[in-house]
């Protein structure tokens, strides 16, 4: 067996030993028991299984174990904090934004970033973000109202 | 043609794709107290034909058979005053796990979160025949209810006896029982404690009447939103349990194809590999996806392959190789429509064909099968929890009693999830290694080896009198099913035939059946009529339409969405379509725009009434409709399964365009809140006439008329 890779996920750092090419999403959730982060295609084109890599938004099936060694991972796991909701998340709960919900954590990953490098997105800017990310339910129009809310709270709230 | 789906009976209605199996309920009422502790506990016997779809599907009698085994739905109130509702309803995204606490709560007085929910599982919840048909609100809310007040009842009568007080001067709210002459109250948990109450529903109870509710038709969030948005909810796809390894099953080459030559010798050689062969059937379990897709990989297969026709040539087959005799149960006839055509000023012959759509649940088919003393337990997002279980019977030669059915709340299904394949593949791999095996499958997977919506063939001959009255109807659909195949239209002179085909490929129910292609025809249809009688779409269906209920959501959604509209800028234009169907009734009103340069087709704005009765749950109720609107543009402008030879020639998400954010519409939804009608289910209705709408809206725009869905897969040029 190949040298452990080391990863940081949601603050905590987990050797691995997995094969360098297995898909990331496969380590988190079959190793690590982070499950919140949803296979939905393994193709990069349904957003389902998206996490932050050193902040930015990545479609974890698509990315190699060994490419996420060298950055800090944050998962939907990782977004509350002592008990409270990322803003993100709050307002996902709040605008009912979600049906099966099997779409929701990536979905609040992908917004997460997008919050990230634009804090205030405009309509457009939120629907060009989030186009690579699939919801088979239909609620797209909730989910564009919580990620403004989410933009009007952390505004409010200087974070 | 290949026969690969021979043992698959045709039904026109197409819950699921063969006949149902026997069920029996096993649970006794004295094991019902082992299991929930002590308490009082009211059960509901279906009685009534409605209910009884839920317990007989098919054509079997539930004549002399006794208590318990027709009992669909209960309620238990625990020592703690802790209430369950049970249910063999599946949650899929459909927020049903919420409307049914709602319901019980309110019944039952009793504050919203004291109420849990257990669905879907084959060991404690009472048989159902399957979460599909928008059954679940007019059949399961109204038994609960039930059951609820007649456990309220029992309460009442339990304080009354404790105060030695006549029980009709005592009031039940908020979980206790008071009684006001005396302002002594006594806690549910309380007149609980203690006891093992069981009792069967009386014929007759007295139910809160809609005008009365105070938590049901009130917009209560969805049950446990916290553990959706942290991702702590656990889909079946998420479960592991201890020694859990991971399945991977063979598939043919193509559809019907069988082995010829076959060699596992170096998947077999390989460190904790299992490897099944048995009859058909090829799969592999190890300890990672990784190990298990390389074992599979390393397995030599050759296959003889059929040849089959393609996604080009499936509407002339339709037509071709429909059945000599038409269905009884669908044909209907009045008057003349030769008389009506021949007495009518326009006439129009017109055909309609549409594709096979793939359901595309964001969660793919999955089962965790564990093995316990030769009993199966299996996990699985199906919407048919007990016909699964029954299925896993069958296949391993079991007794019912052994196999344990689980849906854990579901990534979604829109009638895609019937069926039990994940589950008969993790149960053989998890028997042969003697542990817990997952089988989650590959969307590749998911988007061949599922079910489709059926494409199907429509024929529509009919005639309008120079006044825009309908004068003939003569509707025949080949194949696709005959859901809302009636029209709601007055018209003296019809003839409405289904013509069932032969499945060509595996084709099961779709989210409102064929009654979205149904309407798509009708709604086209009568667009085009209406244009030749040169009278306006609106004032046509208003002018041909009797019932009040289908009047009153035109009116309502041409209302909020200006109509009549004039046309303020180029490539602009307006649709309007409208049905009924399972009790609930829809109009929906779409604005395009064409541009004239790419002719790329865009839905600007979609107005849609909608009435289902009394509203359970608006918020609810409202994301329901909004998603049938979202999910149905998928189907009217882009969706479309191409398959040639055997083969899915786009089975992915870059390939097969699902709807997305860049799709979507501003949308308005108008919910008619009839407090004097009983709830209707919401999940299919909503999606009928949406391509209908649209697709006048692209004739309003353009002066072309299209007449097959998916409609613009590649923008308007291409049609």
């Amino acid at each position: 067996m190949a040298k452990p890779i080391e990863l940081e996920v949601n603050g905590k750092r987990y050797p691995v030993n997995y094969p360098a090419d297995t898909p990331l999403l496969y380590v988190l959730r079959d190793e690590l028991g982070l499950t919140g982060s949803k296979y939905g295609c393994g193709e990069g084109q349904c957003g389902a299984c998206t996490v932050l890599i050193g902040g930015a938004p990545r479609r974890s099936c698509q990315i190699p174990v060994s490419a996420a060694a060298a950055k800090p991972i944050t998962t939907i796991e990782g977004l509350e904090k002592d008990g409270r909701l990322n803003p993100v998340q709050q307002t996902f709960l709040d605008a009912g934004a979600f049906q099966c919900a099997y779409c929701t954590s990536g979905m609040i990953m992908s917004s997460v970033g997008l919050l990230q490098t634009n804090p205030n997105p405009s309509q457009a800017e939120i629907v060009q973000f989030l186009q690579g990310n699939v919801c088979r339910c239909g609620t797209h129009l909730r989910i564009i109202e919580a990620v403004r809310q989410a933009a009007k709270m952390m505004q409010e709230h200087g974070r | 043609m290949s026969g690969v789906e021979d043992k698959f009976v045709i039904e026109p209605e197409r819950y699921e794709l063969s006949a149902a199996p026997m069920h029996q309920f096993e649970l006794a009422r004295r094991d019902f107290f082992k299991i929930l502790g002590a308490g009082i506990a009211v059960f509901a016997i279906a009685k009534d034909a409605v209910a009884l779809q839920e317990t007989a599907p098919g054509h079997r009698s539930f004549h002399n058979e006794e208590w318990p085994r027709d009992i669909n739905a209960w309620v238990h109130i625990g020592e703690d005053g802790g209430v369950t509702g049970f249910t063999g309803k599946a949650e899929i995204g459909q927020n049903a796990r919420t409307e049914l606490a709602q319901t019980i709560a309110d019944e039952l007085r009793v504050p919203f979160e004291s109420v849990r929910m257990v669905m879907a599982d084959t060991a404690l919840t009472p048989f159902d025949a399957g979460t599909f048909g928008s059954r679940t609100t007019p059949t399961i809310t109204p038994q609960l209810r039930r059951v609820a007040a007649a456990a309220r009842d029992i309460l009442v009568k339990a304080a009354a006896k404790e105060w030695n007080v006549a029980p009709a001067g005592l009031n039940a709210a908020e979980g206790k029982v008071t009684d006001p002459a005396s302002s002594r109250s006594l806690k549910y948990a309380e007149l609980a404690r203690g006891k093992a109450l069981a009792q069967n529903l009386p014929a007759e109870d007295p139910i809160t009447p809609a005008t009365q509710w105070t938590i049901t038709g009130k917009a209560v969030p969805k049950v446990d939103g916290r553990a959706f948005v942290t991702g702590r909810h656990q889909y079946t796809p998420d479960l592991r349990p201890a020694g859990m390894l991971h399945g991977k099953v063979l598939r043919p080459s193509s559809f019907g194809a069988t082995l010829t030559a076959y060699d596992d010798s170096a998947a077999k050689a390989m460190t904790g590999v299992f490897v099944v062969r048995d009859g058909d059937f090829v799969g592999v379990a190890a300890a990672s996806v990784h190990e298990a897709q390389t074992a599979l990989d390393a397995i030599h297969a050759q296959w003889k392959e059929v040849p089959q026709i393609s996604n080009k040539e499936i509407f002339s087959y339709l037509k071709q190789n429909a059945a000599a005799k038409t269905d009884d149960r669908f044909r209907k006839q009045k008057g003349s429509v030769e008389e009506g055509l021949a007495g009518a000023a326009h006439r129009l012959d017109a055909t309609y064909n549409v594709a096979y759509i793939a359901h595309a649940p964001l969660e793919p088919r999955a089962a965790v099968a564990q093995w316990t003393d030769g009993k199966l337990t299996v996990w699985t997002g199906t919407q048919r929890p007990f016909a699964n279980r029954d299925e896993l019977a069958d296949v391993f030669h079991l007794p019912e009693s052994s196999v344990r059915v689980i849906v854990p709340d579901t990534g979604s299904a829109y009638g895609g999830k019937h069926t039990s394949d994940a589950a008969i593949e993790a149960a053989r791999l998890a028997r042969a290694a003697g542990r817990p095996v997952k089988v989650v499958w590959t969307r590749e997977e998911e988007f061949t080896w599922a079910y489709f919506r059926p494409a199907g063939v429509i024929e529509i001959n009919s005639g309008i009198s120079g006044d825009g009255t309908l004068t003939a109807w003569d509707f025949h659909n080949y194949h696709s099913g005959a859901s809302g195949i009636e029209t709601p239209y007055v018209v003296a002179n019809q003839r409405t035939e289904y013509h069932p085909v032969r499945l060509i490929l595996r084709s099961g129910s779709y989210r409102g059946l064929a009654a979205t292609a149904n309407h798509f025809a009708r709604e086209t249809h009568m667009d085009a009529l209406g244009r030749m009688a040169n009278v306006d779409p609106l004032d046509l269906r208003l002018k041909n339409l009797s019932d009040p209920r289908l009047r009153a959501v035109l009116e309502a959604a041409a209302k909020s969405f200006g109509w009549p509209r004039k046309k303020t800028q180029e490539g602009q234009g307006f649709g309007v379509a409208c049905g009924y169907e399972k009790g609930s009734y829809v109009a929906t009103f779409a604005e395009v725009a064409v541009d004239k340069k790419s002719d790329a087709v865009r839905v600007v704005r979609m107005v849609e009434a909608f009435e289902c009765g009394a509203i359970v749950n608006p918020d609810g109720l409202r994301n329901q409709v909004a998603g049938a609107m979202i999910q149905g543009l998928g189907g009217a402008l882009f969706e479309a399964i191409e398959f040639e030879n055997g083969r899915i020639k786009n089975p992915h998400f870059s390939t097969y365009r699902v709807p997305r954010f860049r799709d979507v519409p501003e949308i308005e939804t108008i919910l008619l809140d009839r407090k004097d009608i009983p709830s209707a289910g919401a999940g299919e209705t909503p999606i009928m006439a949406v391509a209908p709408a649209v697709g006048n809206a692209i004739f309003d725009a353009t002066s072309i008329r299209l007449n097959n869905l998916p409609m613009v897969p590649n923008g308007l040029r291409s049609v």
